[in-house]
């Protein structure tokens, strides 16, 4: 090494890769938590349905762990799994991606719907996946949700949803703005027949999606910490030109502002949900 | 003077040449009434060229024309005895909507619309035409009197989208949204929407579950603007004209789509260029939407409404 390379900017071979063998711990045994930094073995994360042990902060869950920890085991009978995404404005790639988180998630689409037993009480329910293309809301989620709606009115059941999504589905442009409009129509059929629904929002709730169904339950819970708001936090910090408080569009900043019911931990999700369909029974009193 | 729209440059250059030539033959003892008259048929041909093949883009320019006629403009040309009423009742009173009741050929109706601002200081008013919680809220109020009292609705469009602001998310822009799609789908009244302008996503929407709706020519209806689309999809908002054709969002698109139902035409060059006379488009396609709707009963209107945004949505089963 000469006297010049010493003092030389960018030396070559200044940092380590740490290569393959320096850490032997296979991918996934441990996660480490976003909110606290605490790690944790996976599998103790899923025993703990998903909850930080030691912040409490929520993971998200895919609809599938969601109807296993939220339903009576076994009860759960999906519906209409054989709807198809097309590509309606011809965007390029849309198909392959659609197809890719499919494969992914073992979904159709981003939300998963189907009859099942709450506590022994017959409820329709649906889970939105934000693991599929964020959850957004395009042709076929729209009509996935409207089909479970219109099974809850049939058989005067109670509707229940899980929400976690970014919005509309941008590639299938104005049709999938349109999807807001179908589901609140089938909502407002839904309860105008005197049937209980009940919105639970998890993280993240925003867009269309929050500015829909979401919002429309007779009872609107949501998860902890979990992210709910109509425009996105960056839009809203350049339209505004300041700086907005840490907890904004959390679940108990809407909470603390009138625009949920209650912010339920998901240890007493299932209990309290069940009570809420218990109170509704009609026959019951 | 309008404002003039970069597709619109070659007749502003040709007009120009007109004028200059007609000066020139003023002054000068030169006969030139033939070329003139030439380059006058020249200049009509040109306009038609024109106007009659806009690319979305241009129609996207159109509906933001800052002259393009508003909610309010609409109202006196199309309405008698039109009283404003404020107010949500529990807040305050946007002024990014405007509604009230009035007189359309003798029937009394409901008037609702997104209203923006000619200038600056009236922009900053009306919030340029984003409406805030309050103003979907007072758009509910007035829908739920005019059921009350069996008028009609009728609603204009215009608006970039709900505002995007610290106090709009705490008031609940969502929820008022939301409550305004489910609210509208139960009204027993007919319910008439016409995107006069910029019909941009859930703020839209929250005037547009109706049982006609309706688009003039040049106005545009989607998901997310051009501009946010571009930034969305392909990380660079410069794209937002290829953006502006690939989403689909002109009137004959969404007619295409079965998504509205009548396309209102424009006057040449668009409906700035002579609000009396759009006027009167307007009215022809009102008039017949409330006649064919006026034979429904109450639950045929609520069922007609449901159908028609029932079925919206492409897959495959």
């Amino acid at each position: 090494m000469s006297i010049r390379d010493i003092f030389k900017k960018n030396k070559p071979n200044k940092s380590i890769t740490i290569t393959r063998e320096n850490h032997d711990i296979p991918e996934g045994i441990m996660t480490k938590c976003p909110e606290c930094n605490h790690v944790m073995l996976t599998k103790d994360l899923q025993k703990n349905k998903k909850v930080c042990p030691n912040c409490q902060y929520h993971h998200k869950m895919t609809a599938k762990e969601r109807i296993d920890d939220f339903l009576d085991e076994g009860s759960f009978q999906s519906l209409d799994d054989h709807l198809q995404t097309v590509n309606p404005l011809n965007f390029p790639g849309y198909i392959e991606k659609v197809n890719s988180d499919m494969k992914k998630t073992s979904l159709n689409e981003a939300v998963l719907t189907g009859i099942g037993k709450l506590d022994g009480q017959q409820v329709v329910v649906a889970v939105m996946d934000s693991f599929f293309r964020m959850g957004s809301m395009g042709s076929v989620v729209g009509e996935k949700i409207t089909r479970a709606i219109e099974k809850a009115t049939e058989l005067s059941v109670p509707f229940i949803i899980f929400t976690a999504s970014g919005g509309a589905r941008m590639q299938e442009g104005v049709i999938s703005l349109m999807q807001m409009a179908k589901t609140s129509v089938a909502l407002e059929r839904h309860g105008a027949k005197g049937n209980l629904f009940i919105s639970i929002m998890t993280h993240p709730t925003t867009g269309g999606v929050s500015a829909s169904f979401a919002s429309l339950g007779d009872i609107n819970l949501a998860e902890p910490q979990a992210l709910i708001g109509f425009a996105g936090r960056r839009v809203i910090e350049q339209t505004v030109r300041e700086k907005l408080p840490n907890d904004f569009q959390t679940a108990e900043f809407l909470l603390e502002h009138g625009q949920l019911d209650a912010v339920v931990p998901r240890h007493e999700m299932r209990k309290t949900v069940s009570t809420i369909v218990k109170l509704h029974v009609k026959e019951a009193i | 003077m309008v404002k003039t729209l970069p597709f619109e440059e070659p007749l502003v250059q040709l007009r120009s040449k007109i004028t200059e030539l007609k000066e020139f033959t003023s002054n000068a003892d030169v006969d030139l009434s033939k070329e003139i008259e030439q380059l006058e048929q020249r200049f009509i041909n040109l306009e038609k060229d024109i106007y009659h093949h806009l690319k979305p883009w241009d129609r996207v320019q159109i509906a933001r024309h800052p002259e393009r006629p508003s909610t309010l403009d609409y109202i006196k040309e199309l309405f008698n005895d039109f009283i404003e009423l404020h107010g949500d009742r529990n807040f305050g009173d946007d002024a990014a909507i405007v509604g009230g009741i009035a007189s359309f050929e003798g029937m009394p109706i409901t008037i609702i619309g997104h209203q923006r601002g000619k200038d600056t200081k009236e922009n900053i008013r009306r919030n340029f035409g984003m409406p805030h919680p309050e103003g979907y809220r007072k758009a509910l109020r007035l829908m739920k009197q005019a059921e009350k009292f069996s008028r009609p609705i009728i609603c204009f469009i215009d608006t970039k989208g709900a505002y995007p602001g610290k106090a709009a998310e705490e008031r609940g822009q969502s929820e008022a949204i939301a409550r305004n799609l489910l609210e509208m789908a139960g009204l027993k009244v007919p319910i008439i929407s016409v995107v006069i302008g910029e019909g941009g996503s859930g703020g839209a929407l929250a005037l547009g579950v109706a049982n006609h709706v309706h688009m003039l020519e040049n106005s545009t209806y989607s998901v997310i603007s051009p501009e946010g689309a571009a930034s969305i999809l392909w990380k660079n908002a410069a794209l937002a004209q290829k953006a502006a054709e690939a989403m689909r969002i002109t009137a004959p698109n969404l007619k295409e789509a079965e998504i509205i139902e009548e396309i209102i035409p424009e006057v040449l060059g668009g409906a700035h260029k002579n609000v009396h006379k759009q006027a009167e488009f307007l009215k022809d396609v009102l008039l017949n939407s409330l006649n064919e709707l006026k034979s429904l009963s109450e639950e045929e209107l609520i069922e007609q409404r449901y159908d028609k945004f029932r079925k919206i949505g492409v897959f495959s089963e």
